[in-house]
């Protein structure tokens, strides 16, 4: 590649370029240079958005301010209960606490927020960031001490950002995930709730925490409300939001000959199979969000054939779910690059097996459904996947050569955070008959690097943690037509004169299942055959 | 959402719940964007350099483009010189900026990086020029950042000319307001023909055309020369106490040119004030053009007081532009009984008190707050308006309550960035906006039947 890019790329940023078919290796998976205009984040923010989405739990950003402001509710994950996870809690960290340590506050903060009445936390995800790395307040010791004075968990996530990359992030959000499933596994072995016992009678605010608990429980165990917030009518409410979900799917679905009866059936009938599903298979859906309800559309697919998910890791997840977590039979796991190392953790220690699967893309829907059938070696699930792709494929082939006719033939540069969604874009792409020209993410790995290669026609630049005078440049040079990105990359996009994808947290619609194939598409068609781009004065064409 | 802020609260001491204000670097990233040809650098991790230009980028939708020192373990426990030196030296090698605007973050902060030292002690490459401001979040807020890269500014690069010899000009600094403010000002300057040095100057910088060409540096911002020529001016007009004031001091202890504090110009009582410091201290006359538009702006707000009057309104931001904002719904008539910002400070709350108090009302007025609190108070004393940032989405949702977005950031609206709200125009498209929410408001409520035309 060294002589084949006639770009200004810094020397020590050419390891991580490549051309396909020009026999490099390229060089990925490390920190950014020094003065490099990256687009990477830090260990923080890969813990923040892989755990923020645990619905119920108080997360507690043990920094400075800005740290918290900027994460505050960026991951778009939705929620079919508590959402006190998009309620910011910081710390604040002031000069006096940089000097004398930070501990204190954190812990006059835990106290805060439990002995509250409004907030009964029953679980709080403490948050490193680098001061607090630096200054080297004890966050496992803080939270011990609160965990032994009220009873409940209180998680330290080691996430201060300088120690790594994003990835370090997701393994230390990992980690405090495990740390919740460990309830699980005390529970098992003592059979009465050990939180319980430890609750006992040392002051009355626990000794009332300790009712509250007890009554929560009871009233679950019932089927009624949480006493602790005025949710009555939890249970509508999800069954509501399901429809609306799935009505609003309907735009798609109608044209493919699904109407919105159709789906109000389809949501009633996917509550009611929940609700008795005791014997089925159960699962865990690792690696999804449910951004833009994502994981809702993968799990009426699995509940459709039979297969019960326990706990969405982190979409939509609750508490109870990850604990529960550890009796699923199979995970599978959708990003590995955040969870892959749940799976094998869960394996190690609960023994249960995992199949790494995607949704994103016709192809990889079909074989994941099909896969994950297999493995649970179950025919009426074998059968029933069938019947689901019978009855759900037809309508998208349609559409899709529809959208085919508009889409064929422009060229698209990704460079997006996670390798497994270039993957699938490029396979998608080819699917439409687009050429992808460049591909590059922010945290890919050599093997997935690999993959890219081989799916990309000879020509296609690949790169690693690329900055925006680079990408830049290889789309001027390849003669781009979309760009796929996220939200920085956005405003580069547009500001070029080309359209921009986004498939990024920011997004609003699902791109999983046979409904994100075509909203891929749609989208694509919307911004790349918009009108506006015939507008401008002097565009990429002269 | 679920409603889990209560009327009555415990005390809270420490913990902050949704804030309304965010850390020093990304205000200083902004101010230095404000600087012709200039790359902002982060000293500190990857994290929050690329958090702050997300955060820019969702506000302005434009591209934003910072480097960061990229801090490692190494970093912080042996300090960040080695990781800005190669820095420094990448930046020029491959980015090419005029300038290089160095903001601190907590991290380096903590570990005492001494910036000015290193910077010092390397070879710039000829021509280039190197600022850098203490950032640290752990005090104040991004406007505190915003104003420490404003001082550094001058304090590193003003210039006495020798010997001593006026340029005639006037120094103007805009505080953190948005592009569209900024040209706002700029016509009010070229048309009353006072020649100025405007700095930071983000306007042609984060509002430029889509031409089809992507330009790492556009055309826009102050230049080095503009900047060194700031201590040979008449005079400085700070618009902001909090953003501006640090840097007008600065060049009047440097170089004896005269500060002049004046709020942000938001509303007409603000508005004057601006030109008549403009008058007093360049001997101009206010151009007709001007005066009719201050008397459209009357005109409009007397056929519209009925509206507003008695109305409560709560409004939440950063300092400046808070103050000036309580002061316009005063003079509207409006009953602005909850003020908040998120950035400490006695000044802020000391500044609304007189206010409320010539109007002989009272309010709840804090400093240092956060959203949960403004919540509390809303939920006890329900208002009819919110005026603040798209944070304040979270209380008008649940409370069902208009909200008219005005300040940083705007995350869930466009267009903002490039209209004023200074000066008398910017009043209107404010009274505007604060009419159509009222009005849309009562229109949503109105029977069909007592439904009517005219409003
Ligand atoms: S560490 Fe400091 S500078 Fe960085 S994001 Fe957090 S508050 Fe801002
Ligand atoms: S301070 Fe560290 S943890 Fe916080 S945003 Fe910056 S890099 Fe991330």
């Amino acid at each position: 590649m060294k002589n084949s890019i006639e770009t200004k790329t810094l020397k020590a940023r050419e390891d991580f370029i490549m051309t396909k078919g020009s026999n490099q290796q390229i060089k990925c998976d490390q920190q950014s240079l020094a003065g490099a205009v990256s687009q990477r984040a830090c260990v923080y923010s890969g813990a923040r958005v892989v755990l923020n989405p645990v619905k119920d739990a108080y997360h507690l950003v043990h920094g400075p301010i800005g740290c918290a402001s900027y994460t505050w509710d960026i991951r778009g994950s939705l929620t079919s209960g508590s959402d006190i996870f998009r309620t910011s809690f910081s710390t604040d960290l002031r000069e006096k606490d940089i000097v004398f340590g930070g501990e204190k506050k954190l812990t006059t903060i835990i106290t805060e927020l439990i002995e509250n009445d409004n907030y009964q936390p029953e679980v709080i995800f403490i948050y490193s960031t680098c001061v607090v790395g630096v200054i080297g307040d004890d966050l496992k010791a803080v939270a011990r001490r609160a965990e032994e004075k009220y009873g409940i968990r209180v998680i330290p996530v080691e996430s201060s950002g300088f120690s790594g990359t994003k990835s370090k992030g997701y393994k230390a959000a990992c980690e405090a995930l495990l740390n919740l499933m460990e309830d699980f596994k005390e529970k098992s072995s003592e059979q009465q709730s050990s939180r319980t016992k430890k609750i006992g009678g040392k002051n009355v605010f626990k000794q009332q925490a300790a009712i509250m608990e007890q009554s929560n429980k009871e009233n679950k165990a019932n089927g009624q409300a949480e006493v602790k917030f005025s949710q009555s009518d939890t249970r509508k409410a999800k069954i509501n939001a399901l429809v609306k979900k799935l009505n609003h799917l309907s735009e798609i679905q109608t044209s493919s000959g699904i109407n919105s009866y159709e789906n109000l059936k389809q949501a009633r009938r996917l509550i009611k199979q929940k609700q008795r599903s005791k014997t089925r298979k159960k699962l865990n859906l690792l690696g999804d969000y449910n951004l833009a309800a994502e994981g809702w559309i993968i799990k009426s697919y699995l509940q459709e054939v039979g297969i019960e998910v326990v706990a969405g890791f982190t979409g939509d997840a609750g508490i109870d779910d990850i604990r529960r977590a550890p009796t699923a039979d199979l995970n599978i796991v959708q990003c590995a690059g955040s969870m892959k190392y749940l799976a094998r953790r869960m394996k190690e220690e609960f023994g249960i097996p995992f199949l790494e699967i995607s949704f994103l893309g016709l192809q990889d829907s079909l074989e994941s459904l099909r896969r994950i059938a297999a493995q649970l070696k179950d025919p009426e699930i074998i059968e029933n996947v069938e019947r689901l792709i019978a009855r759900k494929l037809p309508p998208v082939l349609a559409k899709l050569k529809v959208y085919k006719s508009y889409l064929a033939g422009k060229k698209a540069a990704i460079y997006v955070g996670g390798a497994f969604k270039a993957i699938s874009l490029v396979k998608q792409f080819n699917q439409l008959g687009m050429k992808t020209v460049m591909v590059g993410t922010q945290n890919g790995k050599a093997a997935d690097y690999q993959k890219l290669e081989k799916l990309t026609d000879p020509g296609t630049i690949i790169l690693d943690d690329a900055n925006p005078s680079e990408l830049e440049e290889f789309m001027r040079q390849k003669g781009a037509d979309v760009l796929v990105g996220g939200v920085k990359d956005r405003a580069l996009a547009y500001k070029m004169g080309l359209a921009f994808f986004d498939h990024n947290h920011e997004r609003k619609d699902p791109l999983v299942g046979f409904e994100g194939v075509i909203n891929l598409a749609k989208e694509l068609d919307l911004t790349i055959n918009s009108p506006i781009w015939s507008v401008i004065g002097s565009g990429k064409n002269e | 959402m679920q409603d889990l802020v209560p009327k009555e609260f415990k005390e809270r001491n420490s913990l902050v719940i949704n804030p309304v204000k965010t850390c020093q670097p990304i205000g200083a990233m902004y101010a230095a964007l404000g600087i012709h040809g200039c790359l902002p650098h982060s000293h500190g991790s990857q994290g929050c350099c690329s958090y702050h230009r997300m955060h820019l980028t969702k506000h302005f939708r434009e591209p934003v483009v910072a480097s960061s020192s990229s801090f490692t373990e190494g970093a912080s426990v042996f300090g960040g010189r080695a990781n800005l030196e190669t820095a420094l030296k990448n930046i020029f090698a491959v980015y090419d900026p005029e300038v290089v605007a160095i903001n601190t973050t907590c991290l380096s902060e903590t570990i005492g990086d001494d910036v000015t030292s290193i910077v010092s002690g390397m070879e710039i490459p000829p021509g280039k020029t190197i600022i850098n401001a203490s950032t640290p979040s752990y005090v104040g807020s991004h406007v505190v950042g915003f104003a420490n890269m404003v001082k550094a500014m001058v304090k590193q690069l003003s210039e006495k000319r020798e010997p001593a010899q006026t340029n005639n000009k006037l120094n103007l600094i805009p505080g953190f307001v948005d592009p569209g403010d900024i040209r706002e000002m700029k016509r009010i300057l070229e048309a009353m023909d006072i020649d100025y040095i405007l700095f930071p100057d983000q306007s042609d910088v984060l509002d430029t055309p889509l031409d089809g060409n992507y330009k790492m540096y556009p055309d826009g911002g102050v230049t080095i020369p503009e900047l060194k020529d700031t201590a040979n001016s008449k005079a400085t007009i700070a618009l902001g106490a909090l953003a501006s004031q640090p840097a007008a001091f600065e060049l009047e202890k440097m170089h004896d040119v005269k500060a002049y504090t004046l709020k942000t110009p938001v509303g007409i009582k603000a508005t004057d004030e601006f030109l008549m410091q403009l008058l007093k201290i360049t001997g101009q006359e206010i151009p007709a053009e001007i005066e009719k538009e201050r008397g459209q702006l009357v005109d409009i707000i007397a056929d519209t007081h009925h509206q507003f009057h008695g109305k409560k309104v709560a409004i939440y931001g950063d300092p400046d532009i808070v103050i000036s904002l309580t002061e316009f719904t005063l003079s509207m008539g409006m009953k602005p009984i909850h003020v908040l910002t998120g950035t400490p400070g006695k000044d802020f709350e000391a500044e609304i008190n007189k206010m409320l108090k010539d109007a002989d009302w009272e309010s709840n007025v804090a400093a240092g707050g956060d959203l949960f609190q403004l919540h509390q108070w809303v939920k006890k004393e329900p208002v009819e308006l919110l005026i603040g940032n798209s944070y304040g989405k979270l209380v008008a949702k649940q409370e069902d309550i208009p909200l008219v977005r005005v300040g940083f950031p705007i995350l869930d609206r466009s267009v903002h960035s490039y209209l004023p709200k200074i000066g008398y125009k910017g009043a209107m498209l404010l009274v505007e906006k604060i009419s159509s929410a009222l009005l849309d408001r009562k229109d949503r409520d109105t029977d069909f039947e007592l439904t009517e035309f005219v409003l």
